[in-house]
């Protein structure tokens, strides 16, 4: 329970960040060329002036900055997030549909580079300096430099377009009309490629950590006495050496989760995904300023989301959190 | 002398030197090498590398040659590497500095909003002052700078707040100085190698973001830039994959050149943490 209120003050703490980020984001926005109702127009192919007041009218465009700050953080209060005239929908109603894809490709790569960047790390720290290390540390600085829309494309190129063993983009055939176990085989196959590629730079980032932090735990004296009570090297390594060497990679989760946030942007418009970063992509180039306002709202509410969990699953691996105050 | 004889005996180091010499020795001859303008149309389109003599790594959708692009695009690479670096360093220093300094309501404040833009994801945000103020290549190096400080704010921080219960900045206290004086004569020089060696992860980001935003047309396309290249080929990616590729190949050296330089310094100004 106490660890519970803890994470929770953590995240009352990060209201006053994000009312920061809403309001810059905001009166950035308001320097933007051009505002819903032109895009609008745009689409109409064109109209006459009262028109465009008339609209202005309609979506509170009209009013003084300050009142329109209001009103936006007042319908954010109600999660209102406005309305796309680009897409004929409320905001909210957008994001949503796009919000799956995001969630399960983020899922996906946080999983495998957690888990191989662990492994990985684990067997070079085991073998510091030796081939085995040398090779994976090698793998980690080129997988670091790669840029991950490169990848994405040469992946295509390979498993799509010479071997045929995985489609080149896309969420699901949906000529196909699977259903049920089928369906999911299918949009399991079309994410291989986007969460290798997504993953692939904190695979590198993750086998880092973990080696170094696997290095330095390694050189505790407890590790010592685990091996002076006549433990074995694996016993030693997965119940004394891992749990401790697992905080930071935890801490990493939080500090990437941004990071990831904006890389599935990349990800998503190389493999044709319908997701929330393709979405911003689509919103920047169509000008649909008030979609990318709630997409940014939606993006750092998710991160501040996956803080909180890593402060739960902290206090979790490390027992002195919870009890020390 | 003793940090750059540590420096030359790391093979990592050493390899990262000589591709990031081998980088700059491209920008800088790329003028005398393919003088005509590398976004000019140059031979029959599409032919790949090896096929003409004339292009040695081919020629794109438009008929340009690749490796000109490839030259004049490290020129780019390295610019916007560099002043974006530049940019993300000051600003961070300054807010680190100001933050850790000072303690209190302004360290408060300042990180609030350091906060803030590191929940923001970075790539967003670059969007959104993209959107806002247009692609030409200083907004974009400018935007991509912004985006940067937070985390060499935090570094600078933490450096001030361990240095600034030093003696020897009591002793400049006790001698009558001003604070900015302590803060940038005084303590910065003391703080300076772990920022600078953090610079270089900096600019591999930076080089990173450019190329993306290049990749998803939202950079200048009035450049030759490595990104802009590989989103071009993109259109014919099933059959002249080279075209991508190249370009890539480009950027990985370049930004692998970056962190071994990194690397190698942080080993040769830290001897301490050899081997991690």
């Amino acid at each position: 329970m106490r660890v519970l209120a803890l994470a929770g003050r953590r995240l009352a703490a990060s209201l006053p960040t994000l009312l920061i980020i809403l309001i810059g984001l905001f009166l950035l926005l308001q320097l933007a060329p051009g505002d819903t109702v032109d895009a609008l127009m745009a689409q109409m192919g064109g109209g006459s002036a009262e028109i465009a007041a008339d609209l202005r009218a309609f979506y509170g465009l009209d009013l003084s900055v300050p009142a329109q700050l209001g009103n936006y953080l007042w319908r954010l209060v109600r999660l209102d997030l406005g309305f796309s005239a680009i897409y004929g929908k409320p905001v909210a109603t957008v994001i949503l549909e796009r919000l799956p894809a995001t969630l399960l490709l983020m899922t996906a790569s946080l999983s495998f580079a957690f888990f191989f960047g662990l492994v990985l790390g684990v067997l070079a720290a085991r073998r510091v300096n030796r081939w085995p290390d040398t090779l994976i540390s090698t793998l980690g600085l080129v997988f670091y430099a790669t840029p991950s829309f490169w990848f994405g494309l040469m992946a295509i190129v390979l498993f799509a377009v010479h071997l045929q063993w995985l489609p080149a983009g896309g969420f699901e055939e949906v000529e196909a009309g699977l259903t049920g176990f089928a369906r999911m085989l299918d949009i399991a196959s079309h994410l291989v490629l986007p969460t290798l590629t997504l993953g692939l730079i904190f695979l590198a980032i993750y086998l880092r950590i973990m080696r170094a932090t696997m290095l330095e735990v390694l050189t505790l004296d407890f590790v010592r006495t685990a091996r002076a009570k006549g433990l074995d090297e694996t016993r030693v390594i997965t119940r004394h050496v891992l749990r401790n060497a697992l905080l930071p990679m935890v801490t990493l989760i939080g500090l990437q989760a941004g990071t990831m946030l904006g890389g599935s942007v990349v990800v998503e418009s190389v493999f044709s995904l319908p997701g929330l970063g393709r979405l911003a992509y689509e919103a920047v180039v169509q000008r649909d300023l008030n979609t990318l306002l709630g997409i940014v709202f939606v993006s750092a509410v998710l991160v501040i989301l996956v803080n909180f969990l890593v402060d739960l699953a902290y206090a979790r691996l490390d027992p002195r959190i919870g009890a020390g105050r | 002398m003793r940090a750059i004889r540590a420096y030359l005996r790391g093979p990592a180091a050493m390899i990262g030197l000589v591709l990031l010499l081998a980088v700059i020795a491209m920008a800088l001859s790329a003028d005398w090498a393919y003088p005509r303008d590398p976004l000019s149309l140059a031979g029959r389109p599409l032919q790949w590398p090896g096929a003409n003599p004339r292009f040695l790594l081919g020629t794109d959708n438009s008929g340009r040659d690749i490796a000109a692009q490839i030259f004049h695009g490290a020129r780019i690479s390295l610019l916007i590497g560099l002043v974006a670096t530049g940019i993300a360093i000051l600003i961070g220093i300054v807010v680190g500095a100001l933050a850790g300094y000072h303690g209190g309501w302004v360290d408060d404040v300042l990180m609030r909003v350091t906060e803030a833009f590191q929940t923001l994801p970075n790539f967003l945000l670059l969007l959104v002052l993209v959107a806002v103020f247009g692609s030409d290549i200083t907004t974009v190096t400018v935007a991509i700078g912004v985006v940067s400080w937070p985390a060499p704010a935090r570094l600078t921080r933490a450096e001030f707040l361990s240095l600034r219960s030093r003696e020897f900045v009591e002793a400049c206290r006790t001698l009558g100085m001003g604070d900015m004086r302590i803060i940038f004569r005084e303590i910065l020089p003391n703080a300076l190698p772990p920022i600078i060696v953090y610079a270089s992860v900096v600019m591999a980001v930076a080089i990173l973001l450019e190329s993306a935003l290049a990749f998803l047309r939202l950079s200048d396309p009035n450049v030759a830039s490595w990104g802009n290249l590989i989103g071009l080929g993109r259109d014919v990616l099933r059959t002249q994959w080279y075209v991508s590729a190249i370009p890539g190949v480009a950027i990985l050296a370049t930004v692998l050149a970056v962190s071994l330089v990194g690397q190698g310094l942080n080993d040769a100004l830290n001897p301490r943490l050899r081997g991690r």
